[in-house]
């Protein structure tokens, strides 16, 4: 009974805390402002991003070289972007609330992987005018 | 005797890397001082590692002597994260300067809940040690759950902005439920083999926290509470 008890609060605080601290990680970049070619590259247009567009802006941010090393910060949204995933699929049918809920999250992680790519294309360009600047 | 498997000793070294990798990005991050009881954690943790492989080694995976030691030990680092616990406490209250009644409450708690433990497994008909050492890690984990969610509670309306003290407190918060909630789950499935490997992985999740915390976060980084709450602000 008591160890029942414990468990279902146990979940319950878990989750919340680990949506908050995922908030934590990816909060820095939610407040950013997408630059005029990161728009065009990734098709977002307000500040706010679909769920579906994850994956293609993982490939675009694979296809740019890594800045400053955020490769770990790319695996932190990807793997809360896949638990998302995981919940949308267990529970969304329960309630339609939770479903909305979900899908602004994962919007959310579009968002941030867009900003990923936006901050890679900037340190493309860096790379660049290094090499051109090298040359000359 | 039942020997240490491939996958026994793959996790037992990624364990081992991930809390000595946790150590050098404490000191990399100069946060050595400031967080000394992360640090005394993390070596109690090294050693209590290298005391269960030797163990194992000897008397073997289902011996008393390992389930005695793990437990016991377990009992121990627990405690370590109270005193982790408690000195975000007076992180966060170190303004107010309450710091020294915090740390008074916390002591008085952790012993509170080891009488309560002893008291309920003494009272119940079979009174093994082991018993009284798996209820009291289930029930401090939980009150430890308690406290860090009083103490986040606390921080979000003290519109606490330091970053990576927010980040310490989750990830703290994300660890005790999941220990929590997992050693009740064992309470009441002790017999499932997944345990074995469960526990492990699971012990893995602090120091990767926060090695990615020493590392990237600045000791200046500061963020708006309410963002962390709701995003989509």
């Amino acid at each position: 009974m008591i160890a029942g008890l414990i468990f279902a609060i146990s979940i319950m605080t878990l989750l919340q805390f680990f949506v908050s601290y995922s908030h934590s990680l990816i909060a820095e970049s939610r407040g950013h402002e997408l630059s005029e070619q990161a728009r065009e590259i990734s098709g977002i247009t307000a500040r706010a991003a679909r769920g579906d567009q994850f994956r293609r802006l993982l490939q675009l941010i694979d296809l740019c070289p890594e800045s400053g090393g955020d490769r770990s910060q790319v695996r932190a949204v990807s793997l809360y972007f896949g638990l998302l995933g995981f919940f949308r699929t267990l529970f969304a049918w329960i309630k339609p609330a939770i479903a909305n809920w979900i899908e602004s999250e994962r919007g959310g992680c579009a968002y941030v992987a867009a900003v990923m790519l936006d901050r890679r294309i900037a340190y493309s360009r860096v790379l660049m005018a290094r090499q051109m600047g090298n040359r000359l | 005797m039942t020997a240490l498997g491939p996958v026994d000793y793959a996790i037992w070294l990624a364990v081992f890397l991930v809390e000595i990798a946790s150590l050098v990005c404490l000191l990399k991050g100069k946060a050595f001082l400031q967080h000394f009881t992360i640090f005394l954690y993390l070596c109690s943790s090294l050693a209590v590692g290298i005391g269960r492989y030797s163990i194992i080694k000897t008397s073997g995976f289902d011996s008393n002597a390992y389930l005695y030691f793990y437990y016991y030990s377990d009992a121990l680092l627990t405690i370590c994260l109270y005193f982790i616990l408690m000195s975000l406490y007076a992180h966060v209250f170190s303004d107010m300067g309450v710091s020294k009644y915090m740390r008074g409450g916390a002591m008085l708690l952790l012993a509170g809940t080891s009488a309560i433990t002893y008291h309920m497994v003494a009272a119940s008909t079979d009174r093994f040690v082991t018993h009284f050492v798996i209820e009291l890690a289930q029930n401090l984990y939980f009150v430890g759950v308690l406290l860090t969610y009083l103490l986040w509670g606390a921080m979000v309306k003290l519109r606490e902005n330091r970053t990576r003290l927010m980040h310490l407190v989750l990830s703290m918060g994300v660890y005790m439920s999941l220990f929590a909630g997992s050693y009740a789950l064992g309470n009441l499935y002790s017999n499932l083999f997944v345990w074995r490997y469960f526990f492990p992985l699971i012990a893995m999740w602090l120091p990767v926290s926060w090695s990615y915390t020493f590392l990237k976060v600045p000791e200046d980084a500061r963020i708006v509470t309410a963002r962390v709450l709701v995003p989509n602000r």
